[in-house]
């Protein structure tokens, strides 16, 4: 295992990262070990990706870095401060969920409006951000439609717009595309990176799709299971718009080929055992 | 009978009631080839005859069924939507309360009735109580039970964004638990139907206040059995208008999300 939080501080200094897990260790009360001594470092503007196979402990991680669970020990900040400390400008928190998650009672408007609600502004207040949200991701002239009207793509789109209501500084995504078709969730792909470049975004993303991974980041955290640990630290310095030419390219291959690797390292030499069932097979 | 209309949205209709046709048609044939006597058996013709004759005092007791069953509905939604919205604030309400609702539910409400009919002293009052004991259940048990069924990721998304006690509550618990009440208060209507007659039954009043289980009572001792008939066919259908009326209520309230179809603007 590489020292995993010094190459991090080393290659970017001086900011304060977004968000700084140290040590964060989660058992559960029923006294599974989730999650060993983390540490990560998330700096304003990363695309940061966190990959691997089910049951490696990366949906506790983000739901740890997203305040919903707490460490059992270690801590994380949040630009230098606590959870409370966020939901300010500059300091704003949002999720995208693995299935949509829309409220199947409530036009894709309102849906989009109720992060603004629950932070108490009022309706006239909020049109122009939902307008604003709803065009960002192409559903302008759905915006009086219930999320049932919507193919399962159009409903994932409502849900970033819904993350996106509140201009959050930094997005969390627990794979999002992931009950997606193939076309779908490159699309869906494409459209995100551009708007974390136009956004200028901080973003986490949980994926075990390594095409995804690699099409995505600008860096990517291998974890493995039982308990779920940081195996790799892999940047991917490419130029951001990327296309479907560094899909094919060589280098694109290089990256999955080293990711694959890592990940199958994860799995430690235990290529049939449960936990590792969602792991791609390292490359031929 | 002609079957010319169809067979596709129309005869879903209309299925049932030719099955009510042939049973009343095969019930009145019986009826005049065995020659059996109104006392024991009346014809549908006999009732129907019946309905006419005693319309005025039919039509009154009806009344006073539906009024106490109306109002017992209307109680146990009440106080059944409280006691669930309670259970969801603490389970240690739930915990300590639970058993007995249980309690009220498993016991016969013939058993209880006595008890309310002596204890409260306006009967009306006391048989409108029982209906609400047999009719709260469901809606307890139902409500509780959809403020309970919430997307846990809806949740997470409302913790995240700070939403308060109040929030989540009046913005996914009650609308999530939704379906799950009118499932309830579909039972509970029927119910509170059933609470009225049986608590009438053993409190046996007549008078003023009779209701149609006192001329169920009433036409049995005498032997009017035409009457009796008649009371029960109109039992029967005020439970079945009772059922469509909240069949229609729970559509035109959830079918906008619950059936896409309606959506459309």
């Amino acid at each position: 295992m590489p020292p995993r939080g010094e190459a991090a501080e080393g290659r970017i200094g001086g900011t304060t990262p977004a968000v700084a897990v140290a040590q964060a260790t989660k058992t559960f009360d029923n006294g599974t070990r989730a999650l060993e001594a983390i540490d990560l470092d998330i700096r304003p503007g990363e695309f940061v990706t966190v990959l691997g196979p089910s049951g490696c402990g990366k949906s506790t991680l983000l739901h740890m870095i997203a305040g919903l669970l707490a460490p059992t020990s270690g801590t994380i900040r949040w630009w230098g401060g606590p959870w409370s400390a966020t939901g300010t400008d500059g300091r704003r928190l949002a999720m995208v969920f693995q299935a949509p998650t829309l409220m199947p009672w409530a036009r894709l408007d309102a849906n989009v409006r109720l992060p603004l609600e629950l932070a108490g502004a009022g309706h006239a207040k909020t049109e122009a951000s939902v307008r604003e949200a709803l065009a960002l991701v192409g559903l302008t002239e759905f915006a009086r439609h219930y999320p049932r009207q919507l193919s399962g793509g159009m409903q994932m789109r409502a849900s970033i717009a819904r993350a996106l209501v509140t201009r959050p500084d930094l997005l969390l995504m627990d794979e999002p595309f992931g009950a997606l078709d193939e076309f779908t969730r490159q699309h869906l792909d494409i459209e995100l990176a551009s708007l974390w470049l136009k956004r200028k975004l901080t973003i986490v993303f949980v994926t075990h799709s390594i095409q995804e991974a690699v099409f995505l980041s600008t860096r990517v955290v291998v974890m493995g299971p039982r308990p779920g640990r940081l195996i790799d630290d892999v940047a991917i310095d490419e130029p951001h718009p990327r296309g479907d030419a560094f899909r094919v390219s060589t280098r694109f291959a290089g990256y999955a080929q080293r990711l694959s690797a890592a990940v199958a390292r994860a799995c430690g030499g235990h290529p049939g055992d449960e936990a590792c069932a969602g792991a791609p097979a390292s490359g031929p | 009978m002609s079957a010319g209309g169809g067979r596709s949205f129309g005869f879903d209709r209309a299925a049932p009631l030719i099955v009510a046709l042939l049973v009343i048609g095969a019930w009145q044939a019986a009826t005049v080839a065995w020659d059996v006597p109104a006392w024991l058996v009346p014809s549908p013709l006999e009732v129907g005859r019946t309905l006419i004759a005693d319309r005025a005092l039919l039509a009154a007791s009806l009344g006073v069924t539906l009024s106490i069953a109306l109002a017992a509905l209307a109680i146990a939604i009440v106080l059944g939507v409280a006691i669930a919205l309670a259970f969801v604030q603490s389970r240690w309400i739930e915990t300590a309360f639970t058993p007995y609702v249980v309690l009220l539910q498993v016991t016969p409400i013939v058993a209880i009735a006595p008890l309310i009919i002596i204890w409260v002293h306006d009967t009306r009052i006391a048989l409108i109580l029982c209906a609400v004991v047999v009719a709260i259940f469901p809606i307890v048990s139902d409500t509780t039970l959809g403020l309970r069924s919430v997307d846990p990721r809806l949740l997470d998304l409302f913790r995240m964004n700070r939403a308060t006690r109040w929030q989540v509550l009046a913005r996914l618990r009650i609308p999530s638990a939704l379906p799950a009440f009118f499932g309830g208060l579909r039972i509970a209507g029927g119910l509170s139907l059933i609470g009225a007659v049986v608590a009438e039954f053993v409190a046996g009043t007549g008078g003023q206040g009779a209701g149609l289980a006192y001329q169920i009572l009433m036409a049995g001792i005498q032997l009017n059995i035409p009457r009796l008939f008649a009371a029960l066919v109109l039992i029967t259908l005020a439970g079945v208008a009772l059922h469509v009326a909240l069949a229609w209520l729970s559509r035109r309230a959830l079918a906008h999300w619950h059936e896409s179809e309606l959506a459309e603007r």
